[in-house]
């Protein structure tokens, strides 16, 4: 007989999570469901009696009348009706105690299916520092279910539910089909009398209100200190990324440099040799070095759901995001998306909503990413002159904010033009609950941390390590020829690509020496600079590359070609990293064939107008 | 005399009422139920997003739900 499958499933915020992982102990498997962007995670629980269950945790749903993609997926696999997926066996049902005027209803709605189900009452420490008592033998026999309080966090009630779960599989019938759900508004009001009904009868202490949360929501909610609140923390998370990570950052790039170093040393010169430091070992530092900004980013936004602060932050921003057709949930992953739109990309799971959230992916890269500030300084420092503009204000500092401002412009602008196009439709309304506010749990953030940089390392890393390969061969093969004169990329496939796409480029401004750059910079941004020292055979170490490549830039460049390229850099999709957590993140090819095509016709349409444009001032 | 209803996307913060009628017939009369805002239920605005005062957050049922006002409005009510 196959492995017993159990489901949890519950209400948003119940505890779901934080149970799967007091269960399981974290092992987990992350994937996707087949064909779409929601995510899947299972895990193994063993039984006291040795006993292996599969146990799958479904995502958050108010109802079984399902109104978004995850709400949809958890109704689907109840009834066995998702494509690939095996109806659960069983099912534990997640319900807040503090909250069961509400949640019971969705406890009713489940049991209704007609699937064997056991109530997992969660939250019971809060629900007893608040005063409530509950006749639970009562409840029991009213649902007709056995119920077990739990507490997630402390693992409290885990042991009675392994011996529930056990009850079942030793005294399991056939298997029952479930029943049709009815959504009929007649009946999700006599659902709630049936609620009201029950818990007439099984409480015996009502609980106190929660004054922390309102005294919380009375500052985090306030017109003006809330909006300061919201200002602080997302300021904090940019400088998070942005400085804080830096430093890991370094030390990840100093690793890796020290272990080139060694197997230079150590393995005879030779295209073996060659392959794994400029293939190989530069292909895993591409990858491992965003690892400090994710788990940076993540580390706040787990911080920010679990504690209730996220959903009062899309209450805050919902009005501001629906102007250009975005989810208040969006402006998270946006604003990261100014450090590095790779965690950005990654962070827009909060939104539920399939097109908000392939909205918001898709203009996440047109936002100033840290990646581009080496070129933009290269380029302003070399060719816009720092004049005073007004008081402190200088001429290249007011250039940079342009550059910034565009991006933030193109976003928008894109966000309101694909959500009056592509997907039509009308915004998704705001309603959600606001849930209590409660400190996180250390370890089930550790958890979570720990699931978002497997998932990068494994589904995106592999990409971005094979793509780099297949463009350190680009620009280390041919060969140069014995006794040649220029730099070997001249010879190389990467510079006969160069040479050729010169008549495409010369429109805008680019000579060859740009484009041949160009193609390691496709790579990554920031790789662009060591290119173009490259091309232009610069021989200095460190800082020195960036002065003396700028001297060079000023006199070989005319200022139309250096704006042009400045604009270029506002919205080409130069970064294969980005690509690949958008395939992994949308789950299908389109997407970042759609991303890399639309910001290449509008980083070309932008350069080609500033080149002409300011040749025609006579710059 | 008759009175156009007063609707719950009309409250201003801390103001509360009694919900007399969910219009139906609207896609997300079902979901506003099921959120619990039901017939007889007590509800009072306890916050405004800044500026625009829109969405608010409402207690109801004992938990706190953030809406708009334009899905507010298709819940009547009548003063306590
Ligand atoms: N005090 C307490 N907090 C809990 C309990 N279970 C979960 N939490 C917290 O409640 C919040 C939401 O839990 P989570 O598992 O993310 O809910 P989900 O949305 O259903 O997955 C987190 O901050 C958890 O740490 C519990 O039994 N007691
Ligand atoms: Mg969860």
């Amino acid at each position: 007989m196959s492995r017993v499958k159990v489901a949890l499933c519950g209400p948003p915020n119940s505890g779901k999570t934080a149970l799967f992982n007091a269960l399981t102990g974290g092992r987990q498997k992350v994937a996707n469901y087949p064909g779409v962007t929601v995510e899947r995670k299972e895990g193994v629980l063993t039984t006291p009696g040795g006993k292996n269950v599969n146990l799958l945790d479904l995502p958050g749903a108010y109802s079984l009348n399902p109104k978004t993609l995850d709400e949809k997926i958890t109704h689907d696999v109840l009834f066995g009706s998702l494509g690939g997926e095996t109806p659960p066996d069983l099912v534990i049902i997640v319900a807040d105690a503090t909250n069961l005027e509400r949640n019971l209803s969705f406890v009713l709605e489940v049991k209704a299916l007609n699937i064997p189900a056991i109530l997992a009452l969660n939250m019971m420490d809060l629900a007893t520092h608040r005063g409530m008592r509950l006749d639970l033998k009562l409840l029991e026999k009213e649902l007709e279910i056995p119920v077990i309080p739990t507490v997630a966090i402390k693992k409290e009630g885990t042991h009675e539910l392994f011996l529930a779960i056990e009850h079942f599989i030793d005294t399991r019938s056939t298997q029952v089909l479930p029943k049709p759900a009815n959504s009929k508004l007649s009946y999700v009001r006599d659902r709630f009398q049936e609620v009201d009904r029950i818990l007439s009868k099984v409480i015996v202490t009502k609980a106190r209100p929660t004054l922390w949360t309102d005294k919380i929501d009375k500052f985090i909610l306030h017109p003006l200190w809330g909006s300061l609140t919201l200002f602080l923390v997302l300021g904090l998370m940019f400088q998070a990324i942005f400085n804080w990570a830096a430093l890991p950052q370094d030390w990840i790039k100093a690793g890796v440099q020290f272990v080139k170093d060694i197997i230079t040393h150590n393995i005879a010169a030779g295209p073996l040799c060659n392959l794994v430091v400029d293939g190989v070992l530069t292909g895993v530092g591409a990858v491992i070095v965003f690892l400090p900004q994710i788990l940076l980013l993540f580390l706040f936004i787990l911080f920010l759901e679990d504690s209730g602060y996220m959903s009062r932050a899309a209450f805050l921003m919902d009005r501001t995001m629906e102007k250009v057709g975005l989810h208040g949930r969006a402006f998270i992953p946006l604003l990261s998306s100014f450090a590095c739109a790779i965690p950005g990309i990654m962070a827009t799971r909060t939104i539920e909503h399939r097109r908000d959230r392939l909205t918001t992916i898709l203009i996440a890269p047109l936002m100033t990413c840290s990646a581009r500030l080496p070129i933009y300084s290269l380029l302003i420092a070399a060719f816009i002159p720092n004049t005073v503009i007004f008081g402190p204000i200088k001429l290249q500092g007011l250039v940079m904010f342009g550059l910034y401002l565009a991006g933030i412009f193109a976003a928008l602008l894109v966000a309101y033009i694909l959500r009056g196009v592509v997907f039509r439709g009308d915004c998704l309304p705001l309603l959600i609950e606001l849930p209590t506010y409660k400190w996180p749990s250390l370890k089930n953030l550790g958890i979570g941390l720990l699931e978002r940089a497997k998932i990068f390392i494994r589904r995106a890393g592999t990409i971005i390590l094979a793509l780099s390969i297949v463009l350190w061969f680009l620009a280390s093969y041919p060969k140069p020829p014995v006794g040649a004169t220029e730099p070997a990329i001249h010879y190389s496939y990467a510079g006969k690509v160069g040479y050729a796409i010169e008549p495409v480029l010369k429109p805008i401004g680019f000579n060859w020496k740009i484009g041949v750059a160009l193609i390691p910079g496709f790579a990554a941004r920031e790789v662009m600079v060591s290119a173009l020292a490259t091309v232009y055979a610069v021989e200095a170490k460190g800082e020195e590359v960036e002065t003396k490549l700028g001297d060079i830039l000023a006199k070989d460049w005319t200022l139309p070609t250096a704006l042009s390229l400045l604009v270029w850099y506002i919205f080409a999709c130069q970064c294969l990293a980005t690509l690949a957590v958008a395939r992994r993140e949308t789950n299908s090819w389109l997407w970042p064939v759609f991303m890399l095509t639309y910001m290449t016709v509008l980083a070309y349409a932008g350069s080609f107008l500033t080149y002409h444009t300011t040749l025609k001032m006579g710059l | 005399m008759c009175k156009k209803p007063k609707t719950l996307g009309e409250l201003n913060k801390g103001e509360t009422g009694i919900i007399v009628k969910v219009k139906e017939n609207y896609k997300i009369s079902n979901r506003l139920l099921e959120m619990g805002f039901l017939e007889g239920t007590r509800v009072e605005v306890i916050h405004e997003a800044p500026i625009t005062k829109d969405p608010i957050a409402i207690r109801v049922r004992g938990a706190i739900i953030a809406l708009r006002r334009s899905e507010a409005q298709l819940i009547e009510i009548e003063n306590e």
